[in-house]
């Protein structure tokens, strides 16, 4: 069991969680976010193959209006 | 100063002289509206967290697509260079973005630019690869800075951001377009269309609005308005005025009067 912090939020995952799986999980459409793990940017090719661990910090952003 | 009729930054042309920006507005219908209605092709976004709970909020990317108009990351709501970088890499990882708004601000009440950290996170930047367009002080010395630093673009404020109070320092900004060699826009301050005529009269390359747009009583009908002053605007400074007199002249010949 991992304890993490996804946005701001403190999240308990009760199995091994890829990043692709933590997009999935919250119906995130890759194309339009981007990810950074434990304050470094993630590649978007590697969202399958790195995995979440404990006490990982995980920011996702996306575009919303502003001036 | 580029006096060309056509609005370069770095190696891209835009069709519009008008930048919007997309914050404020009632919802995303209204922003697609008025962005149409301005006939912009580039409009700023701001980089923010993905709300978790919420899966199904309305996202501006299903509104305003990329691929129809030129997104610009912004990195308001930052007060250091460290910040600001992080939220322009980030948006660089999104879509690629080269081109982006650096704006580091320095004070919270009047969202006055923080020149010292802006000058500090422009050279990064602009050794990373991105082209940079800099919300700046209306400073004649640090804008021709920012240009040395590889700046694509030098955006000085009008008045501060969202006041609405449009262009405060005529001379100011003068100064700052005829010594130049990247395009001036005119970012932050402009109240009403008149604003940005004069803005354009003055000689700046183009204008980037936001509030007036977003705050008028209907959004939709100001973006156009705009629109149409930015286009009048540019054409009365390449028409290039009159010159003032200090005594009446009068238009109807005096010769054959009765």
């Amino acid at each position: 069991m991992a304890k993490i912090q996804l946005n701001g939020r403190k999240l308990e995952l009760n199995k091994k969680h890829s990043i692709a799986e933590i997009l999935k999980k919250y119906k995130l459409d890759r194309k339009k976010i981007a990810v950074e793990l434990n304050g470094k940017i993630v590649n978007r090719n590697k969202y399958k193959i790195i995995y979440i661990k404990n006490k990982d910090k995980i920011e996702i952003v996306h575009f919303i209006g502003g001036g | 100063m580029i006096k060309k009729n056509f609005f370069k930054i770095g190696d891209q042309i835009l069709k519009s002289r008008l930048i919007i920006g997309t914050g404020k507005y009632k919802n995303f219908k209204e922003t697609a509206a008025a962005v149409k209605a301005s006939g912009a092709s580039m409009v700023t976004v701001a980089v923010r967290r993905v709300n978790i709970l919420d899966k199904k909020k309305p996202l501006l990317t299903d509104y305003l697509s990329p691929k129809l108009i030129k997104y610009l990351p912004n990195t308001a709501g930052c007060f250091n260079a460290e910040d600001s970088l992080r939220t322009l890499r980030l948006a660089r990882e999104m879509g690629g973005w080269k081109m982006v708004k650096l704006e580091v601000l320095g004070d919270k009440k009047n969202l006055y630019p923080n020149m010292i950290e802006t000058l500090k996170a422009t050279k990064v930047l602009v050794k990373e690869g991105f082209k940079v367009l800099v919300y700046c002080s209306d400073d004649p010395l640090l804008a021709k800075e920012l240009e040395h630093l590889g700046a694509s673009a030098v955006m000085p404020l009008a008045s501060p951001i969202g006041s609405g109070q449009g262009i405060q320092n005529k001379i100011n900004l003068s100064i700052i377009i005829k010594n130049s060699k990247v395009p001036i826009i005119v970012d932050a301050g402009i109240g009403t269309a008149s604003d940005a005529t004069i803005a354009m009269e003055l000689g700046c390359d183009g204008v980037l609005v936001n509030s007036a747009i977003a705050k008028a009583q209907n959004p939709v009908l100001m973006a156009e308005s705009f629109k149409s002053a930015v286009i009048s605007g540019r054409k009365s400074f390449i028409a290039g005025r009159m010159q003032k007199l200090s005594y009446a002249d009068a238009s109807s010949p005096l010769k054959g009067l009765i």
